[in-house]
Parts: C-alpha cells; sequence; structure tokens
C-alpha cells in the first residue's frame, strides 16, 4: 500500500511538464518568506522580549491601560 | 502613551496589512470558485465518457493548478504580521484565532493536498470515481479553509462567544459554537463564497470568449460556458441575496460602516437608497470633514425597507451616531467615549492593585468584570475611552471610499448577473459568439471581479475602522510600537515580491490560455 502511494506520487511528480515551473515559484516563494522575511523581519514581538505568558500579560496590560 | 503614538506607524501598519490581505485575495475567489467549476466539468466528464469534457476539464484544472500554486501560503504572511505589526491585538484576542486557524491548519489543509494530488496525477491512476471524488474534495477543502478564516473575522467584527480575562489581557472562548455560527460569521462565509463563485464564472466565460473571438476550440469554449454561466446565474442571485442579509446585519451591529456606505450623514424614516451619485468633501460643516452630494439618483424609501423590512424604518445617519439621538435610544460617541475611560481605569486599577497585593481593590475591580450590568454599561464601549482628548473624527471612517467601494461592488455585481445570464440565454439558443462585441464585452469583464471583490473588502474592512476588534480594541492600542522606518521597508519588501508573483501569475495563465485545451 506504501509503496503503492508512493509510486502514485513519485510517477505523478516526474511527468509533471508546466507544473515543474509552478513547483520552483513555490519553493522559491516559500524560501523567501520564512528563511528571509520571518527570520528577519517578522519576530513574534511578544515571544522574542519576554519568557513567560505572565510578563506578556503584564506589557500588553501596561499597553492597553497607559491611552 | 497612545497619545503620543507616531499615527505614521498606525497608517503603515494598516498600509502592509492591507496590501498582504488585497493580494492574498486576488488568488483565492478563484481558487475557491474554479475548484468547484472544475469538480461540475469532472462529474459531466465521467457521466458522459465523453473525452471532449475531459479535455475541458484537464484545461480547467490546470488554470486552477497555477492560480493554486501562487497563491497558496500568501496568507501565512498575515500570520507573520499579527505576531510583529499587531503583538497586542494577537494577545488580546489569542484564543480566538488559535481554535479556528488550528482546525483550518488540520482539517483543511490536510484535505486539501492530499486530493489535489489525487486529482492532478490521478488520470488513468485511479478508478474514475476517486478520482472524481478528489475532485470534489479538493472544492469542498478550499471552502472550509474559508471558513476558518472568516469566522475568525468575522468575530472581530462582532466579538460573541467569549469573555475578557482582566488577569490575562486576553478573550477566552465560552462557546465555540456561538463563534462558529454567529450570524455575521454565517453570512460573511456564505457572502464571500457565493461571490468567489461568481468571480470564477465570469473568468471561465471571458477566457472562453477569447476563444470563441479567435474562433479557436469553439466546442470547448461554448460548453465551458454554459456551465460557467449556470454556475454564474446561481451565484450571482446567492450572492444579492447574502449581501441582502449582510447589509441588515450590519444596519444593525455596525451602524456607522453603514451610514458610511450610503453617505448618510443625517437619519431619517423613510430612508432612500443610493443607486449611483457623487459626493465631495466640505470642510465647512459638522462633522467636519463632510462629504456632500453633487448628484444623486434614489430610490424612496428602499434603504430604510432594506433594513427594517418596511419603509418607515429609521436609519442613523453618521450624525445621530457621532452626536448621538435621544429620540431614537442612540448614545453619543462622547458618552461612550466616557463609559470606555471608566472601562480602562478600572483595568488598570485592578493591575495596580494586584502589582501591590491589595486584595480588597483588586476583588471589587475584578468583580465588576463578572457583572452583566457593568459590561454592557462599561465595558462594551472599551475601545472607546482611548479617544479621550482626541478628534471624534478619527472615530468616522473614511466615507467617500466607502461610498464609492460600496457602489462599485454592486454595480459590477449586477454587470456580472446579467451578462452571464445573457451567455445562457445565447449560449442556449446557439448564437453565444456570434456577436463580436458581446465577445469582447467578456474578455474585457475578465479583471472586474477582482475590482469588485476587493472592493468587497474595503468596504468590510475600512468601514469597521478604526475597531479591530468592534468597539473593544482599536488599530491605535492594537499596534506594536515599532519604528515606522522598519514596518516601511517590510511593505516596500512585500511590494516587490508580490509585483513579481503578480506578473508570474499572468505570465503562466496567459501562455497555458494561448496552448489552449489542446497545449501540453
Amino acid at each position: 500500500m506504501v509503496k503503492k502511494i508512493f509510486r502514485f506520487y513519485y510517477h505523478g511528480f516526474r511527468s509533471m511538464t508546466w507544473g515543474r515551473k509552478l513547483w520552483g515559484i513555490i519553493l522559491v516563494k516559500l524560501f523567501i518568506m520564512f528563511a528571509i522575511l520571518r527570520l528577519f523581519f517578522f519576530p513574534d514581538i511578544l515571544k522574542r522580549d519576554f519568557n513567560s505568558d505572565q510578563e506578556r500579560s503584564n506589557h500588553v496590560l501596561e499597553q492597553l491601560t497607559n491611552p | 502613551m497612545i497619545d503620543s503614538i507616531d499615527m505614521s506607524l498606525v497608517d503603515w501598519s494598516r498600509g502592509q496589512f492591507a496590501l498582504t490581505a488585497l493580494f492574498h485575495w486576488i488568488f483565492v475567489p478563484l481558487t475557491l470558485g474554479l475548484s468547484f467549476i472544475v469538480a461540475f466539468m469532472h462529474t459531466i466528464y465521467v457521466r458522459t465518457g465523453d473525452e471532449e469534457w475531459k479535455r475541458i476539464t484537464k484545461f480547467w484544472m490546470k488554470l486552477f493548478g497555477i492560480n493554486f500554486a501562487i497563491g497558496v501560503s500568501t496568507g501565512i504572511i498575515l500570520e507573520f504580521e499579527f505576531g510583529t505589526n499587531w503583538s497586542n491585538y494577537s494577545w488580546f484576542v489569542g484564543d480566538i484565532f488559535g481554535a479556528p486557524l488550528a482546525v483550518e491548519g488540520i482539517l483543511a489543509f490536510f484535505l486539501e493536498s492530499t486530493f489535489i494530488a489525487i486529482m492532478f496525477f490521478g488520470w488513468n491512476k485511479v478508478s474514475k470515481r476517486l478520482h472524481l471524488t478528489a475532485s470534489w474534495l479538493t472544492a469542498f477543502g478550499a471552502s472550509l479553509s474559508a471558513v476558518w478564516i472568516l469566522v475568525a473575522n468575522a468575530w472581530m467584527q462582532k466579538p460573541v462567544g467569549t469573555v475578557f480575562n482582566p488577569d490575562t489581557a486576553r478573550n477566552e472562548m465560552i462557546n465555540f459554537w456561538d463563534v462558529l455560527f454567529s450570524d455575521m460569521a454565517v453570512n460573511k462565509f456564505l457572502h464571500t463564497v457565493t461571490s468567489s463563485f461568481l468571480l470564477a464564472s465570469i473568468f471561465v466565460i471571458g477566457v472562453s470568449a477569447w476563444f470563441l473571438l479567435r474562433k479557436r476550440e469553439v466546442l470547448f469554449a461554448k460548453r465551458s460556458t454554459v456551465v460557467a454561466s449556470v454556475f454564474g446565474i446561481i451565484a450571482g442571485v446567492a450572492t444579492i441575496f447574502t449581501g441582502d442579509t449582510s447589509a441588515r446585519i450590519m444596519a444593525r451591529e455596525q451602524p456607522m460602516k453603514f451610514a458610511a456606505m450610503e453617505a448618510l450623514y443625517e437619519g431619517q424614516a423613510n430612508a432612500p437608497l443610493v443607486v449611483i451619485g457623487a459626493i465631495r468633501t466640505d470642510t465647512t460643516k459638522t462633522p467636519n470633514p463632510r462629504e456632500d452630494f453633487i448628484f444623486k439618483i434614489e430610490i424612496p424609501n428602499a434603504l430604510s425597507y432594506m433594513v427594517f423590512l418596511t419603509p418607515s424604518g429609521f436609519v442613523p445617519g453618521i450624525s445621530d451616531l457621532v452626536y448621538g439621538n435621544e429620540e431614537q435610544g442612540i448614545l453619543s460617541y462622547e458618552e461612550k467615549i466616557k463609559r470606555g475611560a471608566v472601562a480602562i481605569q478600572t483595568l488598570k486599577e485592578l493591575k495596580r492593585a494586584k502589582d501591590r497585593g491589595d486584595e480588597a481593590t483588586y476583588t471589587a475591580m475584578r468583580e465588576k468584570f463578572n457583572d452583566p450590568v457593568w459590561l454592557e454599561k462599561y465595558y462594551r464601549h472599551f475601545g472607546y475611552g482611548y479617544y479621550k482628548g482626541r478628534e471624534l473624527k478619527e472615530l468616522i471612517p473614511n466615507v467617500k471610499l466607502m461610498f464609492y467601494s460600496f457602489h462599485i461592488m454592486v454595480i459590477l455585481g449586477t454587470h456580472f448577473l446579467i451578462l452571464s445570464l445573457i451567455a445562457l440565454w445565447l449560449s442556449l439558443k446557439n448564437r453565444w459568439g456570434h456577436h463580436k462585441w458581446l465577445m469582447w464585452v467578456a474578455i474585457l469583464t475578465i479583471p472586474l471581479p477582482w475590482i469588485a471583490t476587493e472592493s468587497g473588502w474595503l468596504v468590510a474592512e475600512m468601514g469597521r475602522q478604526p475597531w479591530v476588534v468592534y468597539e473593544l480594541m482599536p488599530t491605535i492600542s492594537a499596534v506594536t510600537r515599532l519604528s515606522p522606518g522598519a514596518v516601511q521597508l517590510t511593505f516596500w519588501i512585500f511590494l516587490a515580491t508580490f509585483t513579481v508573483l503578480f506578473i508570474a501569475e499572468i505570465k503562466i495563465l496567459v501562455t497555458q490560455i494561448k496552448k489552449g485545451p489542446g497545449g501540453k
């Protein structure tokens, strides 16, 4: 069964024509998003700057209650 | 702190989010609609065994695949932005967004990605029935993906099924079904998917018209047009009904958005509906600025009828909502700001009492957040408290943008339905393709559904400004205090990346369309 599923996908990918270009675009896109944007430009601020949920709560409460 | 917030930071953060959402939405509606059109065509092929239907199915499946591949995961960037640019908001709503998005990830994504492979690779490899099932499950999986994100969006428009925990500053879900089945969520989903189906139908009709104009693949083009026009008519009628329900919900839940859509400043009974009009800004009247009509064509009583199903219903205008209307029981924004400020102060006292270990004060403040009367009177207006000392106009959405976006959406939607009806009527008489000018109309209409659907999102999202979470959290308290320069930088990076992807999509699509159903 596992062999059959593997073969199905293997032959599917191998017989792709126009789809190869699309896979190229998908991979480049995912690389830009996760390896560049996520890593260098989009940190999760609360996870990065605080160690516990208690600290995160305190920080957000501070921000919300000091208009 | 918020008093001194750099508004350019808020504007750039909003602009960046809008850019990402609008770009993501270029691909989604075509994926949603085309997947069902492909499934219908595939069904006809399996039932008839006619090889021409197989060619038709494969061609549109190919275009579906291109759109899916280029669009897939562009929405993930929105989640990055939540954590970086909107961290306060992200924390405030975390549990509400977490649950629907987790369900989306597990159910819909795996359903889609498993069956999409069978759909594309399954020709002559799996049984016809399994292959067809895969096409349908891909279509349903795509719509299922849309359910969860739209549920989360609907909660932001109408927060229900949750309770605010003042100790953690988070909203906690108390009833998943209230969140899932709120009238806002159900209607938002139905309106979004039916309008997406209409968009895909117009795309298929337009591309088929191109083939007919060039007298290529005539049978393929005519058959495609019949399927798309039937689907388009059903979707168009459903879009009108769900749009009508949406207007009624909006008038009740978000009256400011509704009034801005019609540029209605003074509320009235027997309110007319503006069919078409032009407005200009007047800075000498209140609320300042104010939009006045240069000209308009109206249907008498229709707006009141649309909302209350009776012509005598009172539709509040922008002035009623800003300055209040005692007779109609509408609180002024000034009063809401006062009450919101009380709620913020209570939260502040609770935090201080907790920090210094003052148990008595803490308990007294905590009890308020459990008291339904206090919550209704004060916490309900929490977000207005941030506008103490600020200008009231900040609480009014951009009326000009709302008015034009709404009317462009409605006018274009009507055009799409009429075009679908004409396409089906002439197809049944075997005369579709006989009029060159009509083919050109269909071809030139191809980009218009995107203008309509993006206008719809502008109405939904900019119309609720300044609220991120309706009446609880405005953009000025939701945004992360980053430097505006950093947000600008990522804005331009996105714009460049998205432009390249968009050009790639158009180029690949056009190449494959030119090759036609016979092309490799």
